[in-house]
């Protein structure tokens, strides 16, 4: 009778909610978001450390048991329930609220400092187009016979990252100014986000055609240069080799299992808002394991890119250690020029440490190993500000890479800056926060303008010590409590009929009590959870109903 | 006859220029590296050059215009291409003070450069610092200039997207007045029976919670 009348519940009243114009918008947006920054610089670190090859078993393993039934849980809610995070758990029960404000919280707090990290990023594009760039040599000292002897002792590029960028101060009780360069760069990004999320999802939805296919081509382009420097090789077969033993140690699990987590951005509740201007119909099961394995595939390909690049780079810092070693010894006992290749350096300095050690003694020689070189691997900021500024510089053409490279870390930043501004807008859209009359484009200047206001405080000398602060306490902790709350909300309290579908319609969720018991066990603060299922399951006939709070008229 | 006094010559040469005497230099070029295949052969007429140039250095300086060529003396030249040097006075019995020779040679640094193709990291004169080049330094930084130019660009695009944003609403405003006014006069009246409204009667048997509602629940069955 329902059909007959013409009547779809789900959709009525709902035709005010804004859409996406179509299915891609929406892909490209959940791909954006979980896309970010730490699929190039956190990813090819945890694969180096883990033992390389050796380290996607567990990453896979967390994916198929973690990452995408949590991600599925979160579309799934979006989609059916079509609110943010604070209607999705307000309606779940009122009393899961604060799970939703929660996730609201967070999503705000990252919000501030992951602009600032998109600050130091654009400040680097802005630098690079100039050549000589300007991290490749050090200031010149007072009277002009040399250079600055903080450079001279920490490189240039340190010295160009520490001084004039951030201009840091000793330790974090020491505020210092406000650097107007970064606080000018703070401006424009903020400027930049309002421009895109200005309308929501209908100017983020034009916009993520760009900002999230940019980094890929920009990735292949790398990919291509990387493959075809000298040294690529050496810097793949050192990631790729696996090492089986380092299984066994209980860290790479649980790393691996955050790794996937924070990968996917969960919990922060912009997956929820996203799915939730789907149509009801959506088929959000193939949306979620489609959105992680393009997100781990891209992890991987992205560390292809990054290792054959780091290989380049210390082949090249290894053959610049032999080279001082040789012009040593040519000065010190006067051989012609280039008389000694790198190969034969081992054998000469050999013979001239028998025939006069006391003269080879006095040289400043370094040992020179290709491993070390290799193991010198960065995560985070470091990798993407100094290791790799550092390695850009020694390629032909080193600005056109330099505004690539920045240009993608830019556009990888901003389309994940949309999932967690939408994780801020919508529930405050949901809520009717500010009165009717007020427009969307004034609401989200809005936020922008509080948000700018709170990360003035990054641009200060000691901002980035804050902004450490805030990554290590603001987001991990926190948002494996709400994934937790997230599944036992889900699964107990919302119940898990209501979950799967009835028999013969399609609709969103297909999943019956083996998927969830998938969701179930393998959640890593999950173990208590185990119990509740077991407990739950067998009761999923009673549809759950006596946890509604309808008033039964 | 000529002989003593060319003995005589070489072994007070021998005296003034040798490895770490007072106020000689030690110079090193490393000309294969500077100019790869056009790498010239070190041999006597480019130490010639090279005293030549020495001695026009000091003839800058003030009480020195009498320097001649041979008031320069080479010493020890290695197949590195290094050697020694120091300036004699014209007496050549003693040898210039180190500060006056490395203050002549800074001064003329890039002309003895130019005269070998060589630069200050190629030809080197140790223990004398040469006086760097200041690196190009605009006087707007490049960095300002791209920063005005995207801001610019995101400033209009943002200001025209709210400009349309207000057309359009403004549009729409125009549009739907008179269907307004008929949809609040029919809202505002409510019915009272009895002397109570009716509208709380409608609204005060339960919320509605559609998350928990499923299609066949809106009806009941049969």
């Amino acid at each position: 009778m329902a059909q007959a009348s013409g009547l779809d519940p789900l959709v009525d009243g709902e035709d005010e909610r804004p859409k996406w114009d179509n299915k891609l918008q929406y892909l490209l947006s959940c791909i954006g978001f979980a896309v970010g920054l730490g699929n190039i610089w956190r990813f090819p670190y945890l694969c180096q450390t883990y033992g390389g090859g050796a380290f996607l078993i567990p990453y896979l393993i967390a994916l198929v048991f973690e990452g995408i039934p949590l991600f599925y849980i979160e579309l799934a809610i979006g989609q059916r329930l079509r609110k943010g995070s604070i209607g999705v758990w307000t309606s779940i029960s009122p009393y899961l609220g604060g799970v939703g404000l929660g996730c609201f919280s967070v999503s705000f707090i990252v919000c501030l400092y992951y602009n600032t990290v998109l600050v130091w990023v654009l400040w680097f594009l802005l630098n690079s187009f100039q050549d000589p760039l300007p991290w490749s040599t050090c200031p010149l000292n007072l009277n002009r016979t040399g250079f600055v002897q903080e450079c001279q002792g920490s490189g240039t590029v340190s010295y160009f990252w520490y001084r004039q960028t951030l201009n840091i101060t000793a330790d974090i009780s020491n505020s210092g100014t406000i650097q107007w360069q970064l606080f000018l760069c703070l401006v424009a990004c903020w400027t930049v986000v309002y421009l895109c999320v200005i309308r929501g999802i209908e100017s983020t939805g034009k916009v993520i055609y760009f900002t999230a296919l940019f980094p890929y081509l920009v990735l292949t382009i790398f990919l291509i240069r990387g493959l075809t420097l000298p040294g690529a090789t050496e810097g793949l077969t050192y990631l790729f080799t696996p090492k089986m033993q380092i299984l066994q140690n209980p860290r790479v699990w649980l790393d691996a299992a955050t790794q996937i987590f924070f990968s996917l951005s969960l919990a922060f509740g912009g997956h929820i808002a996203f799915a939730s201007y789907n149509p009801p119909r959506n088929n959000c099961e193939k949306d979620a394991v489609t959105i992680a394995l393009v997100n781990s595939m891209t992890s991987l390909y992205a560390s292809i890119t990054i290792f054959s690049i780091m290989g380049f780079k210390a082949t090249n810092d290894y053959g610049r250690c032999l080279d001082r070693n040789i012009l040593s010894l040519i000065n010190e006992f006067d051989f012609p020029e280039q008389s000694i290749p790198r190969d034969e350096y081992p054998t000469v300095l050999m013979h001239l440490n028998a025939t006069q050690p006391e003269r080879v003694a006095r040289l400043p020689l370094k040992t020179c190993h290709l491993d070390d070189f290799l193991d010198k691997s960065a995560s985070g900021p470091g990798l993407a500000f100094i290791v790799f500024t550092e390695a850009v510089l020694h390629m032909p053409g080193a600005p056109a890479w330099s505004v690539l490279f920045f240009g993608m870390l830019f556009t990888l930043g901003l389309s994940s800056m949309f999932g967690n501004m939408e994780g801020v807008i919508t529930p405050l859209l949901d809520m009717g926060v500010l009165p009717r009359g007020i427009p969307k484009e004034a609401m989200t200047g809005l936020v922008c303008l509080v948000c700018f206001l709170s990360a003035m405080c990054f641009t200060l000398q000691s901002g980035s010590y804050w902004l450490e602060i805030f990554d290590n306490f603001a987001a991990s902790l926190n948002l494996i409590i709400f994934a937790f709350l997230e599944v036992v909300g889900v699964i107990y309290v919302y119940g898990m009929k209501r979950s799967s579908s009835p028999q013969g319609r399609r609709s969103c969720t297909r999943a019956g009590c083996r998927s969830s018991a998938c969701s179930c066990p393998s959640c890593p603060p999950c173990g208590s959870q185990e119990l509740l299922w077991f407990s739950y399951c067998p009761s999923t006939d009673r549809g759950g109903r006596t946890h509604n709070w309808r008033e039964v008229q | 006859m000529l002989w003593p006094l060319f003995f005589l010559v070489t072994a007070i040469h021998a005296e003034l220029c040798h490895p770490d005497a007072e106020n000689a230099f030690k110079v090193r070029l490393s000309i294969r590296t500077a100019l790869g295949d056009k790498a010239y052969v070190w041999d006597t007429n480019e130490e010639y050059l090279f005293r030549a140039m020495v001695a026009f250095s000091m003839r800058k300086v003030p009480s020195r215009e009498a320097t001649e060529i041979s008031h320069v003396l080479l010493c020890n030249v290695t197949q590195r291409v290094s050697f020694w040097f120091v300036v004699t006075d014209p007496s050549r019995n003693h040898t210039l003070p180190a500060v006056e020779v490395q203050s002549a040679i800074r001064m003329n640094r890039n002309r003895i450069n130019n005269a070998f193709f060589l630069n200050d990291r190629t030809l080197e004169f140790l223990r004398i610092p040469s006086t760097l080049a200041p690196p190009m330094d605009p006087s707007v930084p490049i960095w300002i200039i791209v920063f005005g130019v995207i801001f610019c660009i995101v400033i209009v695009a943002t200001a025209l997207l709210v400009l349309s944003g207000i057309r359009h609403r403004r549009r729409n405003n125009k549009g739907l007045p008179g269907l307004d006014d008929a949809e609040d006069k029919c809202e505002n009246t409510i019915t009272v029976e009895n002397g109570i409204p009716c509208d709380p009667l409608d609204t005060k048997g339960g919320h509605i919670n559609d998350g928990f509602l499923t299609e066949d629940e809106r009806l009941t069955p049969l």
